[in-house]
């Protein structure tokens, strides 16, 4: 019998040990383990006797990607939580920072992680000798995502701008004008992200998934809707606990999410796009069809196609909410604190990311659960890679090596709240 | 950017408050900022590579330092030179991002976008995990890293 490793460094992270394996026996895949570290169970613990005020600000540091993802789902769990609603200007604000976050979060990973994967780069950096004005372009993307952040999300201050019921200060009038212009550029750029990711070769590879978002009655969902799957879900934030368990296996110190009864399921942009493409912009939806893309897409490696239109309609989201500014009376609505539980939902880049706080009538947290997208598609990464590996077992080691770790990119796992190392190894017996 | 804080040597501190040794970029970021707030423009920053390349842009002297796992005891102090030479990856390659700063100061080289003058120190951590408590090393290496950069920038600025 010949057996053999190889072991590859596919992500990094401060945290922990994550590593994938797939064992490989005579001709058939015989077990895949993905196991990470998740930090969140750490969070949960830490935010137990804090102020409700503090979640916000706290959760924000689980992730350095998506940072601005942790702070809405925290503050539309308390306001779930307090009978509150954050209509008008400031919710249209956080549609607006919602769109920084995505923009910034989808270019680096179409840009610096995705694309050297599929034009055989080692990394962006091989990546941008050859190709130099399309990193150039990618990091333009990303900067602009960048300054929507910092100018309402307030990253570099402490604690940052948003809070439980608004923001704590709108930026000036002028200083949003002045996003309007990179905008433009970028929203020309994403366009051309479109073309260019949709002429990458892809692995004809497509499963039967059960696809879960956010689904509103008028908008692209980013902080509200009911969730929906595309077997028939249709259900309220508050009833997640109801419909989804998460289970705690024996190889890895995360929990796997999926839905009672039904098993693992698929969050993040394809999940969003597939249940949602009647609510992109027109402008978005025109790029999507004539790349070539249908409004339904089940090939997880052309999540780069979809990534890149979801990068048109946030420029596209962003600049009608520019356009439709006016400063709101207040930062924030008052809040105030009762006893209860809360529960929020909203659509971080990489899906639906959950919280559940319950807090006393001073407004201290009693329990917090905090459920993020990476941890409810590893099952489904796990699934992708024995179907994949089953489905090309003639393939050369190295080459079927290197598109494992490409399907893994596939889902953006969260490096920051997931994994540290993620080696892959595969082990034929 | 004004003449004066485009004059100002910038200092970055890298990494994440709440996972113990990893704060030790915005720890020395803290207190150099208290110590001197004329002659620095102190950013704190989680270490995402690509906006590391924009927080440097237009600076001429950049002083960035973060925490490091590395094999050497808790508290190691190094200082590299990144125009000079690449960092070394066994070093910085437990970054908090899978484009973190070592892949920053690479793809910023490539892209003839690094700074004029780019010093890195890396503190070598003994404990990464979450929480907001700093190993005794890290912390007596936070203070002398502040006073190595003190001493090294003295007059610069």
């Amino acid at each position: 019998m010949k057996s053999k490793t190889i072991k590859v460094d596919v992500l990094a992270r401060v945290e922990g040990e994550g590593a994938m394996s797939v064992k490989i026996q005579g001709r058939r895949v015989t077990d895949v383990k993905l196991r990470i570290f998740e930090p969140p169970r750490f969070f949960e613990a830490f935010l137990r006797g804090r102020k409700f005020y503090e979640a916000p600000d706290i959760t924000a540091r689980i992730c350095g990607i998506c940072p601005v993802a942790y702070q809405m789902s925290a503050c539309h769990a308390m306001e779930d939580a307090f009978g509150l609603k954050v209509e008008g200007q400031l919710r249209e604000l956080r549609r607006l920072l919602y769109c920084g976050e995505w923009i910034e979060s989808h270019a680096l990973h179409v840009y610096m992680l995705h694309a050297p994967d599929f034009l055989g780069y080692e990394d962006s950096i091989q990546m941008a000798k050859d190709h130099r004005e399309t990193v150039e372009r990618g990091l333009f993307l990303k900067k602009t995502g960048n300054a929507i952040v910092n100018l309402l999300g307030g990253r570099e201050i402490h604690p940052i701008n948003v809070r439980v019921g608004g923001f704590y200060k709108i930026p000036a009038k002028r200083e949003f004008a002045a996003l309007a212009e990179d905008l433009k550029s970028a929203r020309d750029v994403a366009i051309e992200t479109v073309k260019w990711v949709a002429k990458f070769p892809f692995p004809a590879f497509e499963r039967d998934y059960e696809f879960v978002a956010l689904r509103h009655p008028g908008e692209y969902p980013f902080n509200e809707g009911r969730l929906v799957s595309s077997r028939g879900l249709d259900i309220g934030i508050r009833e997640y606990d109801q419909h989804f368990a998460e289970e705690h296996l024996a190889h890895s110190n995360a929990l796997h999410s999926v839905l009672k009864d039904r098993g693992p399921y698929f969050v993040g942009p394809l999940a969003r796009y597939n249940l949602n493409f009647d609510r992109l912009s027109p402008l978005a939806q025109e790029t999507a069809r004539a790349s070539g893309l249908g409004s339904m897409c089940r090939n997880p490696f052309q999540s780069i196609i979809v990534r890149s239109v979801e990068l048109v309609y946030a420029c596209d989201e962003a600049l009608r909410i520019l356009d439709n500014f006016e400063m709101p009376d207040s930062p924030a609505v008052k809040v105030e604190p009762r006893v209860g539980v809360g529960h929020g939902c909203t659509e971080a880049p990489r899906g639906i990311l959950y919280h559940r706080y319950r807090v006393d009538d001073h407004g201290l947290i009693l329990d917090a659960k905090i459920v993020p997208p990476t941890s409810q598609n590893l099952k489904t990464i796990e699934n992708d890679l024995w179907q994949f590996v089953d489905a090309n077992f003639d393939m050369p080691q190295d080459t079927l090596q290197h598109q494992c770790e490409q399907a893994v990119r596939n889902y953006d796992p969260c490096i920051s709240c997931a994994t540290h190392f993620l080696k892959l190894s595969i082990d034929r017996e | 950017m004004n003449c004066a804080s485009q004059q100002k040597i910038l200092l970055i501190g890298v990494g994440n408050p709440l996972r113990g040794d990893d704060a030790a970029g915005r720890l020395v970021a803290n207190l150099i900022r208290e110590r001197q707030p004329l002659s620095f423009r102190v950013i704190e920053h989680d270490g995402e590579g690509a906006s590391l390349i924009e927080a440097w842009a237009g600076a001429q002297k950049v002083v960035v330092v973060d925490a490091v796992s590395s094999e050497a005891p808790a508290g190691t102090i190094y200082r590299f030179d990144a125009v000079e030479q690449p960092l070394p990856g066994k070093v910085f390659q437990n970054s908090t991002h899978a484009f973190g700063l070592c892949e920053a100061v690479e793809l910023a080289r490539t892209l003839h976008r690094l700074p004029r003058q780019l010093i890195i120190y890396g503190i070598a951590g003994k404990s990464f995990s979450t929480g907001e408590h700093l190993s005794a090393e890290v912390e007596s290496a936070v203070s002398h890293v502040v006073e190595q950069i003190l001493k090294e920038t003295e007059g610069k600025a």
